[in-house]
């Protein structure tokens, strides 16, 4: 009885990241590598990738040392494990992979900054245990993941015309440029936005025609 | 959802303020572990990104430069291009500016490649390209750091038709930048519609670069005579 509950309470902390509380569709955070690397798919997975490792790491590591940490000098031990997280990213990602380092440029050291990794170590992981901490942060992250390859890929294939680098239409396709631009961004982003809204709207809804059809089939038997 | 897997509350956060010493202590024990850890990525990893560096060096030099297959570093002192001495070579490498002379198979010389730099849109723009000293051309482009905007400025490493314009390009008088497809000069570069500043950072840097190295270029050449 008691695995079976630990183990769909773990199952619902990962799950929740991937839809119900997606980091930027519904929570609207970490905008600025949202905005900054999507211009192509490719950027915005390696990017989430690197974010993934991040957040992961810091979860575990501040719920291992979460009954340590006196409350006062919570926020700032945080960000000490999480630019220390960083940092060794950054340079591992330049030794072993250095396209992908050239590619990310300066986008790596602002993980540090990214608010989806802090946000998770306050609301969650110093409160969880590392086991609920990790389902979480993993959660958050193939959310963010998803994210960030989804407007990513929008803006490939309207700006550059093309999806993870492979051209999908002919010469005669002229790119929109401004889609890869920042403007570009900022319309792609708010459509999703819109769309997803829409689609949370038209199932509440449904939801509620359910219920009071059967409310009222429960008072007539 | 039953209780036991909501965490109890640490007593000492809730109950009274912890000293002002436990609280150094905590700050101190996480920036000292933070900073053994860091360095030791750094010793860990500086080795392998300074590998990678030289290699890809290597490799751009032999991109810039068609033909070669072996070079020689020179420095420029005084005004003069000289060989690396024994003593130099190993400690002051990279704090002192070098360039690369560029042989091919059967010993002829291929040109120059030489490292340069200059502000492009956002930071400095690294970039390396071949030098025929005799015809005066620049024979070969490449970007060996950048970051500019990508999707625009970051044409100037993927664009073929910009890093074409660097295959025959005469030096003299000055390099020039026109729109595409209206070059009629050989001195002439063709900049990337929508990554206008970044091309002229490009041709800037590359005539900086030139104004530096050339009179030691062409001392150097008739000094040795070289054959080109």
């Amino acid at each position: 009885m008691n695995t079976i509950n630990q183990s769909n309470r773990t199952y619902t902390e990962f799950v929740k990241g991937l839809w119900k509380e997606n980091p930027v569709f519904v929570a609207v955070l970490g905008m600025c590598p949202v905005l900054a690397v999507t211009n192509s798919a490719i950027n915005g997975l390696a990017m989430g990738l690197a974010t993934t490792f991040v957040l992961v790491g810091s979860s575990f590591l501040v719920s291992m040392v979460r009954h340590w940490i006196p409350k006062q000098v919570r926020i700032t031990t945080f960000i000490v494990i999480i630019a220390t997280f960083v940092s060794t990213v950054d340079m591992a990602l330049e030794a072993l992979v250095p396209k992908i380092h050239k590619e990310l440029g300066a986008f790596i050291a602002l993980i540090v900054v990214n608010c989806i990794i802090m946000g998770r170590q306050e609301a969650f992981a110093a409160k969880n245990t590392v086991k609920l901490s990790i389902a979480d942060a993993l959660g958050m992250s193939v959310g963010f993941i998803f994210a960030l390859v989804t407007l990513g890929g929008l803006r490939e294939i309207l700006g550059s015309g093309s999806f993870f680098g492979f051209l999908l239409f002919g010469d005669h396709f002229e790119p929109w440029i401004i889609m890869i631009l920042p403007p570009g961004g900022f319309f792609v982003l708010g459509f999703l936005l819109l769309f997803f809204n829409w689609l949370k709207k038209n199932r509440d809804e449904r939801l509620k025609k359910q219920t009071a059809v059967l409310s009222k089939t429960m008072q007539g038997a | 959802m039953s209780e036991q897997f909501v965490d109890r509350e640490i007593p000492i956060q809730s109950s009274s303020e912890p000293s002002s010493l436990r609280l150094i202590a905590t700050l101190g024990i996480a920036g000292l572990l933070a900073g053994i850890v860091l360095v030791g990525a750094y010793v860990f990893t500086l080795p392998i990104i300074e590998r990678n560096k030289e290699e890809a060096l290597q490799e751009a030099i032999y991109h810039v430069l068609p033909g070669c297959s072996k070079y020689e570093a020179l420095f420029l002192k005084d005004g003069q291009l000289v060989k690396p001495e024994k003593n130099t070579e190993a400690g002051s490498q990279h704090s002192v500016k070098r360039i690369f002379l560029g042989y091919n198979e059967k010993g002829a010389v291929v040109g120059f490649a030489i490292p340069a730099s200059g502000p492009g849109f956002q930071d400095l723009i690294k970039l390396i390209y071949g030098f025929g000293p005799k015809a005066d051309v620049i024979i070969g482009f490449e970007v060996l750091e950048s970051k500019e905007t990508p999707g625009l400025g970051d044409k100037i490493v993927k664009d073929q038709h910009f890093i074409g314009n660097f295959s025959a390009l005469s030096v003299e008088p000055s390099l020039e930048g026109t729109p595409k497809g209206s070059k009629t000069k050989p001195n002439q570069i063709e900049t990337i519609t929508g990554a206008t500043i970044s091309s002229k950072a490009v041709i800037k840097a590359l005539q900086v670069s030139l104004g530096e190295w050339r009179p030691a270029i062409q001392q150097y050449i008739e000094k040795n005579t070289l054959s080109n």
